[in-house]
């Protein structure tokens, strides 16, 4: 038997995905493209906000869509028919997006000069939290019948967001959803999260959405 | 339940460790990941056993320490260790503010690995 030895390895695993992701920032930045990351479960309103956002930035925004939903090309379809330049990745059952993938995305559309890029992550909490994608900012959607307990399961995606959109708040009078009990939750996890309670589909909180959105855009414009 | 990238990713930086060190075989891979990570030892191992075979790697056993989660207070500099469960629920045992950056527990690392 030879004798076993014992080599130091000390890499990180994340090194690689973390190098593209900054390269993906960078070059964006350069562009002046800022690359929005939306995460949320299966159903929470993804594809709804990303519609509603689409209606209320068309004519002062150039937007465009990374779609990563692993069903189908629905979503897609539902946002190039906004005539918005829309990409659907092909994710193949991953359960996240990468920063390699999300460069797959950008090259896909980059005919297009945009100001604002949005990425609808593949629907999961736990996942997509911990791979950067290169984006300038996290978003997360948490919907009224998931339940105000989900900071306590998931407190990793609750504390890289930099806005927690709490959307179905039309929900709100048949539920025992906690609203302040949640917040409270989730500001403890990250005290420096926005939270906008918001309806994609009554409309409820959009505009505070949308103003929060423009004001980003706008100052990422300018450098 | 990203075992898989995650997995190859480490089959990756073995592979190219073992062929810088003339490695004829590797035995063990020793890794440290953080307690916030949901993977599940049981499918790295299973997935690293797939994937290493016909490597130098195969047959190589995953040793996976678990970095508890630590938090370190902004008011008061007090580093505490939280559970995933009760981790929007813990103020500072220093100062007993609830404003704190996470300083270690989302980790994936390779610290060393047994080979010939
Ligand atoms: N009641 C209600 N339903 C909503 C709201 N937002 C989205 N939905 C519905 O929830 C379902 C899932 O929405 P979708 O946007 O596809 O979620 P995604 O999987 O996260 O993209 C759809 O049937 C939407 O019409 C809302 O604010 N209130
Ligand atoms: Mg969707
Ligand atoms: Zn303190």
């Amino acid at each position: 038997m030879e004798d076993v030895r014992l080599i130091e390895v000390k890499e990180d695993i994340m090194a690689d995905n973390i190098k593209v992701a900054n390269g993906v920032r960078k070059r964006l930045r350069d562009k002046k493209t800022m690359l929005l990351n939306l995460m949320s479960s299966p159903g929470s309103g993804k594809t709804s906000l990303i519609l509603r956002t689409v209606e209320g930035l068309k004519d002062s925004v150039r937007l465009g869509v990374i779609e990563a939903d692993i069903d189908s090309k629905v979503d897609a379809e539902k946002v190039a028919a906004q005539g918005i330049p829309a990409i659907q990745l092909r994710t193949g059952g991953f359960c996240h997006l990468d920063a390699t993938m999300v460069t797959q995305g950008i090259d896909a559309l980059a005919a297009n000069d945009l100001d604002l890029l949005i990425i609808e992550n593949v629907g999961n909490l736990v996942c997509p939290a911990e791979f950067d994608t290169g984006a300038h900012k996290n978003v997360m959607i948490l919907s009224v019948p998931e339940g105000d307990d989900k900071p306590l399961k998931y407190p990793l995606m609750f504390s890289i967001c930099d806005v927690l959109l709490v959307n179905k708040i039309d929900y709100l009078s048949l539920s025992d959803f906690d609203m302040a009990a949640m917040r409270k939750r989730v500001l403890s996890l990250n005290p420096k999260i926005k939270i906008i309670e918001i309806s994609c589909k009554t409309g409820a909180g959009i505009g505070d959405w949308i103003a929060w959105l423009k004001k980003e855009v706008d100052t990422f414009r300018r450098g | 339940m990203h075992e898989l990238p995650i997995t190859e990713s480490i089959l990756n930086v073995v592979i190219t460790y073992a062929e810088k060190n003339n490695v004829k075989k590797v035995m063990a891979i020793n890794l440290r990941v953080g307690r916030l990570s949901d993977l599940e030892d049981e499918w790295i191992q299973r997935y690293f056993d797939y994937l290493s075979k016909g490597t130098v790697a195969e047959g190589a056993k995953l040793n996976i320490e678990r970095t508890p989660i630590k938090l370190q207070c902004n008011s008061c500099a007090t580093t505490y260790e939280v559970e995933i469960s009760n981790m929007s629920e813990t103020n500072c045992p220093g100062c007993g503010k609830n404003d704190s950056k996470m300083i270690s527990g989302r980790e994936y690392y390779i610290k060393d690995m047994e080979v010939q």
